[in-house]
């Protein structure tokens, strides 16, 4: 977003202005604030304990925080920039660098004042947070006239990129169809389970493949399956996420009364109620004109019928 | 004798609720997303998190232990990286950088279950490791 001239004017402006007016610290540095931070932060340093204890050098902007109902002053130039580019829907705020040089030990007793100026302001740059501009104020610290600390201290002021659309679930991921499987997804269009079955030697065999393992016929045919057998084994898939799944989802690994074993997901099943030896029935899924995917069921004590 | 590539010994910093809300009052930062976690969800965040004047301390803190107590901080500077939510763990690790007089710059990683927290600097001089 190009930005018009008098934003680049109001930026120059406070620029211009250069150092705010100081603002006093509430306190002088003290020994009980001092204690509040080390214990917070755990610092144990003996030089920022006793009566000639000296402050820690990172608690230099702890001295001028602007309290619990404090607020920035009127000529604040980090303030002012802010405003600017809140009203032009750079609205979001993320500190991005701190850099802080101390000059020299500070002691008990001393008085802090502290003034803030912009630096720069860089933009607009496109972020993994969003279109932004990148804002540099630098703070200097006094003890009466002797300047003991700076700070220079930069935000990025942004408006949030728009959330990416969800992904579309898709429900099933499709097989790939070879000229080896094509009988098989063939079959479960035409509501069978086919094994592949060698016509020389008559050993079943799945999942398909151009030659006979026993005797290396190639020219294989099928046999239609039963659609009933039994959990030879199974896993609980948790993790990761599937497309389309609804987790956890029981895999099983089917031994089909014709005695080949065939991977499936077992439908609509509680996973503690699955066993090893339990039986199972084909069910046949059709998920649009072109797929109809072969899943399991476990089988009730009664059901006996045939497939289809 | 302080070399360039000396390692510090890593700190840990358990970044309990007490400690995130306990080091934002230390630091008079009373921005509501350092102690009010209903707030801080409502504006985005997971939970209330670790403040930045926080970070500058927890850096010095793990370079002057190293140090020892003779030494001068003389700069910190820190860029920010993720956010450190309650209940993360922060691990500070660090190495010399370079040596010139009596000046060590010190570089420091404080990485948490989310990636780089802080990754920073500190020229620092008087070391006595």
């Amino acid at each position: 977003m190009t930005m018009p001239a008098e934003f680049f004017e109001t930026v120059e402006k406070i620029k211009a202005m250069g150092e705010s007016g100081p603002r006093a610290a509430r306190d002088p540095v003290n020994l009980p604030m001092i204690n509040n931070w080390t214990e917070a932060i755990g610092d144990a340093n003996p030089r920022y304990t006793g009566p000639d204890a000296e402050a820690p050098p990172a608690m230099i902007q702890v001295w001028t925080m602007n309290g619990l109902h404090g607020s920035r002053s009127a000529d604040d130039p980090l303030g002012l920039m802010m405003a600017e580019l809140d009203a032009r829907g750079f609205e979001s705020v993320v500190a991005t660098n701190c850099d802080q040089v101390y000059h020299r030990r500070l002691r008990l007793g001393e008085r802090l004042t502290v003034t803030t100026k912009l630096e720069t302001v860089i933009g607009p740059k496109t972020t993994g947070l969003g279109e932004g501009w990148f804002v540099t104020t630098r703070n200097i610290w006094y003890s009466g006239e002797e300047p003991v600390a700076e700070m220079v201290f930069r935000v990025l002021k942004f408006k949030p990129a728009p959330k990416a659309p969800p992904v579309e679930p898709v429900r099933v991921t499709r097989p790939m169809i070879s000229l080896d499987t094509r009988f098989f997804w063939d079959g479960t269009q035409a509501g069978e389970l086919r094994i592949q079955r060698c016509p020389a030697c008559g050993t079943l065999r799945h999942p398909p493949g151009p030659m006979c393992p026993s005797c290396g016929h190639e020219s294989p045919e099928y046999v239609v399956a039963s659609g009933r057998g039994e959990i030879f084994s199974y896993v609980v898939h948790h993790h990761p996420a599937v497309p389309g799944k609804k987790l956890p989802i029981v895999i099983a690994l089917v031994e089909l009364e014709e005695g080949v074993r065939m991977l499936g997901e077992l439908l609509d099943c509680d996973p503690a109620e699955v066993s090893i030896g339990s039986p199972v029935t084909l069910a046949l899924t059709r998920i649009d004109d072109d797929l109809t995917l072969p899943f399991w069921r476990l089988a009730s004590p009664n059901d006996q019928r045939r497939l289809p | 004798m302080t070399e360039v590539g000396d390692v510090l010994p890593e700190l840990r910093i358990e970044a309990t609720p007490t400690f995130v809300v306990s080091t934002a009052l230390a630091t008079r930062d009373f921005q509501d997303v350092h102690h009010d976690r209903d707030l801080a969800i409502a504006k985005g965040s997971k939970d209330i998190f670790v403040n930045i004047l926080t970070d500058t301390g927890l850096v010095q803190r793990f370079v002057s232990d190293w140090a020892g107590p003779d030494a001068l901080v003389k700069s910190i500077s820190i860029r920010l990286g993720v956010p450190c939510y309650a209940y993360d763990t922060l691990v500070f690790s660090g190495s010399v950088l370079s040596v010139e007089g009596d000046d060590v710059t010190v570089s420091v990683i404080a990485r948490g279950q989310l990636g780089d927290h802080v990754i920073g600097t500190v020229v620092i001089s008087g070391v006595t490791a």
